[in-house]
């Protein structure tokens, strides 16, 4: 049994005393960051991003960042129950009624399911890209330029679908990030492009500095801006264990959460997102009691945080079968894998089988281990809340420089993170979503190159990409995904024109 | 957070302003990327469809980026902002709160910290420019009493210390030649 095998070589990778070790600070490091106000996944990670890259072993960074990740979610929707504060957009579902029953005093059973919850979704999700990822990643490598041209564009125009927003805006966002990834060698040409004679710039923007400034910096100034968003906490948390009939009421949600994240965390751009609004609109409906949601619904946190987490673990898929990141989180992790020498793509599971099915199997590892370290350890993610803003933004910006220094020890790139900071800053103040940017930016160097490689092939021909049956289906779903994306904006406008009528 | 947008309507039925600045000055940003983009691509081989040089894929993305800031910029005259009017734009920042109220506290000194870790690392070294930097970026909070700026820095460069030189095991140089 193939599988088999292959997850028994993940987990003698994930299960080495060292990697252990790296998972559990990363999600502890990743929990604390993602408990404390105003920085969700994406800012943690880019943050603690460079602090990996001193690791020798590729396999242990890569592990530590995905801890990261799924351990700043998992912080996120602990503020969401406990003070209404969602770190991101997926676990603001979970802050209608987790925070409603923390208000009730269950916040203890909120956490508790919204734990047991993820931690089944991944158990179960990490299974699903364990059987899923190898015959994917076999598909892709008969891809030629003009499928994989086809393929970045759908994950482009995909991400903004889902995304809230102007399109005009998140679209220029994401060419905006191409330009960006423009600069430095060509790689056919070897010229230095928009380079101004600066050494630093040939080898390229350096990506940790654009994810670094664009949201990091750039959050921290929208923070200071704008601290009123704290809402009154809840200090105490007691009743953490639930009863048996509370357990036996979330299987169902679990079991629904589960499967629908599972499927939609592949989409990319904000699959996560989807899947935990899907589940929570799916539990609502066939509730036998749909007036209790808003008023604290054991259910509506249970489905849509298993929803959140499969998503949550199935969106790695894309990344590492085709090389697509499908949101930024995964594009941060992309800039992981290349500064480890390691290109993402269908082949890192031939070559480095290793690391592939390490990193699945960490994967679950890391959700044993937040549930093990985060059900005791609640009373201190919630002193962790009380952390002053004084103290909070000065470490952010002090981790932020050390960290890109340590890169190569070039001050160059602690500059280009003032510059990305002011940039990203009064992009979102006008209103601009920041991811766009990063995807393009990490995206756009694989656009370019498989647009000149298969209009090389082709002769010039521009047909190319939609005369062959798979290239043309995936710019056909393109096309509709940007349809998807222009429709809302039409509709809220209408209804905008229809207030205002009033 | 839903007043600012009010106002800037308010001001838009008064005569041809702009009914979102957010439109405006994003759609500005845009143009000016993509123009700076577009000429300086022009300084390089464009080649053809079959062959494209250096040049072709920046100038041609420089050209859409034009266009979708031209089309930000038109839209900020014309259609009024798709947010609802009275609730919270969501936490992704979205929706943008415009540039009513920019506080240039916080702006500055975090980008002066940023700074001065950058001009100053390689001559002083690393604890003096961590000292400096979180010293900085203190002062972007409101009220910012020197001694507890003063005490922040001091935690902050004793805990990079432990965490960056004695865990990690980074070897960066502590004092620059700037100290000898």
């Amino acid at each position: 049994m193939d599988l088999l095998d292959n997850l028994g070589l993940g987990l003698q990778t994930a299960l080495q005393w060292q990697n252990i070790l790296f998972c559990l600070i990363g999600v502890a490091l990743g929990t604390a960051v993602g408990v404390l106000p105003g920085i969700g996944p994406t800012a943690t990670v880019a943050m603690l991003l460079p602090i990996t890259f001193s690791f020798d072993e590729p396999v242990s960074a890569l592990i530590m960042l995905a801890g990261i990740y799924y351990g700043a979610q998992y912080g996120g929707s602990t503020t969401a129950i406990l003070i209404n504060l969602p770190g991101e957009s997926s676990s603001a579902v979970t802050a209608i009624d987790g925070h409603q029953m923390a208000r009730d005093g269950r916040a203890g059973h909120a956490l508790a399911v919204a734990a047991i919850g993820s931690f089944v979704a991944g158990t179960i999700a990490t299974l699903v890209l364990a059987v899923a990822a190898p015959p994917l990643a076999r598909a892709a490598l008969n891809f030629g330029p003009a499928e994989y041209f086809a393929l970045v564009v759908l994950g482009l125009i995909a991400s903004i679908t889902l995304a809230s927003g102007s399109t005009v805006k998140a679209l220029a966002m994401i060419v905006l990030g191409i330009l960006l990834g423009t600069v430095g060698q060509d790689i056919y040409t070897g010229t230095p492009r928009f380079t101004f004679g600066i050494r630093e710039l040939y080898s390229g923007i350096n990506f940790v500095s654009v994810a670094v400034g664009v949201f990091g910096v750039a959050e921290i100034l929208r923070n200071l801006h704008d601290p009123q968003r704290r809402t009154k906490m809840v200090d105490k948390v007691t009743n953490l264990w639930p009863s048996r009939e509370v357990l036996r009421s979330i299987v169902g949600p679990v079991a629904r959460g589960t499967g629908l994240g599972s499927v939609l965390g592949v989409l990319p751009g904000g699959g996560h997102v989807l899947a935990s609004y899907a589940s929570y609109a799916v539990e609502k409906r066939t509730s036998k009691h749909p007036e209790e949601f808003g008023r604290g619904a054991i259910a509506g946190v249970a489905g849509p945080e298993s929803a959140n987490n499969a998503a949550a673990q199935t969106s790695f898929i894309p990344l590492l079968t085709l090389g697509i990141p499908a949101h930024p989180v995964m594009a941060l992790m992309v800039g992981a894998f290349i500064i480890q020498g390691i290109t993402p793509g269908p082949e890192v599971m031939t070559s480095e089988p290793e690391l592939f099915w390490g990193l699945i199997a960490s994967m679950w590892v890391g959700n044993l281990l937040l549930v093990l370290l985060n059900l005791p350890l609640i009373g201190l993610w919630v002193r962790m809340l009380t952390v002053p803003y004084s103290v909070l933004f000065p470490t952010i910006v002090t981790l932020a420089c050390i960290g890109t220094y340590s890169l190569g020890q070039n001050a160059f790139h602690v500059l280009a993170i003032a510059f990305f900071g002011l940039l990203g800053f009064v992009l979102l103040r006008s209103g601009c979503e920041p991811a766009p940017l990063l995807l393009g930016f990490v995206l756009g160097p694989l656009l370019e190159e498989n647009l000149r490689r298969a209009l090389l092939i082709s002769k010039g021909d521009p047909s190319v990409f939609l005369t062959r049956p798979i290239s043309a289906t995936l710019l056909a779903l393109a096309a509709l995904a940007l349809l998807l994306a222009v429709l809302p904006t039409i509709r809220r406008k209408r209804e905008t024109v229809f207030v205002e009528g009033e | 957070m839903a007043s600012p947008q009010n106002e800037v309507d308010a001001t838009a039925r008064r005569g041809l302003r702009p009914r979102s600045d957010a439109d405006l000055i994003a759609g500005l940003v845009f143009v000016a990327f993509g123009v700076a983009f577009g000429v300086a691509s022009l300084g390089y081989t464009i080649g053809s469809l079959r062959e494209m040089g250096s040049g072709y894929a920046p100038l041609l993305f420089a050209l859409v980026l034009t266009g979708l800031g031209i089309g930000a910029i038109v839209k900020a005259y014309v259609s009024p902002d798709t947010h609802h009017p009275g609730e919270l734009p969501p936490e992704d920042g979205s929706v943008g709160l415009g540039f009513e109220r920019v506080h240039w506290r916080p702006i500055v000194f975090v980008v002066a910290a940023l700074l001065f870790f950058a001009l100053t690392v390689d001559g002083l070294g690393l604890l003096p420019a961590t000292f400096g930097t979180s010293a900085i970026a203190a002062f972007a909070g409101k009220g910012m009493a020197p001694f507890r700026a003063l005490l922040i820095a001091v935690g902050l460069t004793v805990g990079c210390y432990v965490v960056f030189v004695l865990l990690l095991q980074l070897r960066l140089p502590l004092l620059g030649e700037w100290l000898g």
